[in-house]
């Protein structure tokens, strides 16, 4: 009865123990995230409403999609969040970084100041912010503005200041994880490296572009991957910090997400809103794959 | 020793199904609305009283969060897993019909004589090819709200609105201030179009100044012509010319009001509640300003109950029996006083005590003259009127053109809609 249990080595027996636990996490990863992502594939091609059944519809949305200016207009935004976002945030994160990595006294303190941001909820900080960008009497930049003698700036009521105004908060927020990223980075460089460098008689500039930026290179590159998806799906500050979350003034400010949110869930046209989730998808895919083979390279 | 007793109460009624009837099996029907706590209140109040005239039926009422409830209705629905009896906008009703999830009300309940005859002409929209397919238990309507203290200050009467258009800007004129640099610190007028104002451009102004905002089916556009750019004219002057106000001027226009930084303030009755809540205002609420003619308009909307594809045979009669008793003159009453909002029966709404109600009389009467707009999708339709007023304001677009993009815009979204 248990002769075929015998029969198996010791080795067979632990690997049957490892799949089975790792078939767990397998079995819910496949079910969670491909099963959906390739059935969301499936829907892009219809017209389903959630109301009634869907109809095979082609590339009818993509072809609409193609068609469509505000999509156009979202998607542009949503690289100016990317081409703005990315290389600022890791600037800034890096000179902070950079400093914090040479400061001794409070240097715990500091950090946890910068790291804080991170833990807040985006949705509660997006709020402080909009109304930190309120006209004269509630606001509190233009009330410095106003108080100093300049003129009133519109922030968020403006489609070309809009767009930063937002910005801003979600790039304070995600600077907590980089600035920490980049120390974890810095502290990993061997000091044996900089003594010898030293030794050599090189200067500081010297040793930070010749040592520090080039050992960087693994920090950066996944910090660059990890905030150019997280610029690329940026919501909550937009739908938060814009009256009724419509990523206005004139769809100034609307990312794609917000567009696909509004499509699927506003207007209930899941068809046509997948096909924008599958568009997205490749762009992030596409962009990851170029940011690893460009970063990693040599 | 309460929460044990609960537990068995919990574990009776699951057993309830296992358990031989004694006599005759309740029978249940599941009412759906979203969450708002007046309308949890007056649901459950009636409820109540159902039961206790109908001991055979038991009615479960389930609340979703406002921003759930129209996907849950979506997903449940279709499924059959779904309500009995829900409560919807009635912008949505066509799309819910189209997608075959409303059955059509019985005329032994609801007799279609009585709903011409005693209900306000609005709720006809809810007759599809002769049957009825939803009654509201409520309607509302816009009133305009003043600012008491701001009034006495700018010099004006405290106890009198502006009865005109013209008296309006006037009014507002009078009632904003600036500081010294120049900039807004009160506003003679709260507005957006994110707010109420839409409603009001849509179906007040554009009528007020001599047109109508869409064809009699709700199918066509109508309102980009002389009439229209005249009412969208008279808005953006508001904020371009006069400088009375502007739009975001502290965040929301309510937020303004309520923080007796707006001189007045158009919104609904169910900001009655908010505002009697706010301590150290002083204001009165009075119908809409007129145009030169003396003309007045008024939007309304509601929200109406149907039932659903789901009960059969003796379901969908208790369902029915519960529609019709949550509709009496009675329920209507007890829903004005819960929840703030009016009648839906003329003979109930238009009572002299309602009419002449500091609070409510405004929105009573402006329920005589208003008319709804056939939505296809709210959300969307403001927000090409959100973006109409912003193209002027902020890209210099001429309201002419910017009411033409708006026109082009919403007929797509109709077309869509109705599929052609």
């Amino acid at each position: 009865m248990f002769a075929w249990r015998d029969r198996l080595t010791v080795g067979q027996k632990l690997a049957i123990w490892a799949w089975g636990f790792l078939a767990v996490p397998v079995v819910f990863y496949c079910v969670i995230r491909f099963y959906p992502t390739f059935e969301s594939f499936a829907i892009s091609l219809t017209d389903w409403d959630v109301l009634s059944d869907p109809n095979l519809i082609w590339f009818e949305n993509y072809v609409r999609l193609w068609n469509d200016p505000v999509f156009w207009q979202v998607l542009g935004n949503t690289f100016m969040y990317l081409l703005l976002g990315t290389p600022i945030s890791l600037l800034i994160a890096f000179v902070v970084a950079y400093y914090l990595d040479q400061v001794r006294f409070m240097h715990g303190f500091m950090r946890a100041l910068y790291f804080l941001p991170f833990l807040t909820t985006a949705v509660a900080m997006a709020w402080v912010w909009r109304w930190f960008y309120q006209p004269v009497p509630i606001g509190t930049f233009n009330n410095i503005l106003a108080t100093l003698g300049f003129a009133q700036q519109p922030f968020l009521r403006s489609t070309t200041q809009a767009l930063p105004a937002i910005l801003a908060p979600a790039i304070w927020a995600g600077l907590g994880f980089q600035i920490v990223i980049f120390l974890a980075g810095l502290r990993a460089i061997p000091s044996s490296y900089y003594e010898a460098a030293r030794i050599d008689g090189a200067g500081k500039w010297q040793i930070l572009t010749e040592i520090t930026i080039p050992l960087l290179r693994p920090t950066v590159v996944f910090l660059v991957v990890i905030s150019s998806i997280g610029f690329l799906r940026i919501f909550d500050q937009v739908f938060n910090m814009t009256p009724q979350g419509d990523g206005g003034p004139l769809n100034s400010t609307k990312p794609i997400v917000l567009y696909i949110y509004e499509t699927g869930f506003d207007a209930f046209n899941m068809g046509y809103a997948t096909a924008q989730t599958v568009i997205l998808f490749l762009i992030l895919l596409i962009i990851t794959l170029i940011q690893l083979r460009l970063l990693r390279g040599r | 020793m309460k929460r044990y007793v609960a537990a068995l109460l919990g574990s009776a009624v699951m057993m309830g199904m296992a358990v031989p009837a004694m006599a005759q099996d309740p029978i249940e029907i599941e009412y759906w609305q979203y969450f708002f706590q007046g309308r949890v209140d007056a649901i459950d109040a009636l409820i109540e009283q159902f039961e206790a005239e109908n001991p055979g039926i038991v009615v479960n009422h389930t609340h979703f969060p406002y921003a759930d409830y129209r996907t849950r209705i979506a997903a449940a629905v279709p499924a059959g897993e779904g309500p009995d009896v829900i409560q919807m906008f009635y912008g949505w009703v066509p799309g819910y019909l189209e997608a075959g999830l409303l059955q059509p009300l019985p005329e032994e309940y609801f007799p279609l004589q009585e709903l011409e005859d005693e209900y306000f002409d609005i709720v006809q929209a809810m007759v599809y090819d002769g049957q009825l397919y939803a009654v509201p238990t409520a309607v509302r309507s816009l009133a305009l709200f003043w600012n008491k203290r701001m009034f006495e200050e700018a010099g004006l009467d405290p106890e009198t609105p502006p009865a005109t258009l013209q008296e309006m800007v006037d009014y507002a004129v009078a009632l904003t201030e600036r500081d010294g640099g120049g900039n807004l610190t009160a506003v003679g007028l709260t507005m957006a179009m994110t707010g109420q104002d839409h409603h009001w451009w849509r179906e007040v102004l554009v009528r007020q100044f001599g047109g109508q905002p869409y064809s009699d089916d709700g199918r066509t556009v109508t309102y980009n012509d002389e009439a229209g750019a005249a009412a969208l004219q008279y808005y953006i002057d508001m904020i371009q010319d006069h400088g009375v106000s502007d739009i975001g001027f502290m965040d929301e226009p309510q937020a303004a009001f309520r923080a007796g930084r707006g001189g007045m303030h158009i919104d609904g009755s169910f900001r009655l509640g908010a505002l009697r809540d706010t301590r150290g205002l002083d204001w009165g609420v009075g119908e809409l300003p007129a145009n030169a003619d003396g003309d007045r308009y008024n939007f309304s909307s509601y929200w109406v109950n149907g039932i659903t594809t789901t009960p059969q045979g003796e379901e969908f009669d208790a369902a029915a029996r519960f529609l019709q008793f949550i509709t009496t003159p009675d329920s209507m009453q007890l829903w004005l006083e819960t929840v703030g909002e009016l009648p839906a029966r003329e003979a109930a709404a238009l009572t002299d005590e309602n009419t002449a109600h500091p609070e409510f009389g405004p929105f009573v009467r402006g329920l005589e003259y208003a008319n709804a707009t056939q939505f296809v999708n709210e959300s969307a339709q403001r927000q090409l009127m959100v973006d109409m007023v912003d193209r002027v304001l902020l890209q210099g677009m001429s309201v002419e053109d910017s009411l033409a993009v708006a026109a082009e815009q919403e007929q797509a979204l109709l077309d869509e809609f109705y599929g052609g």
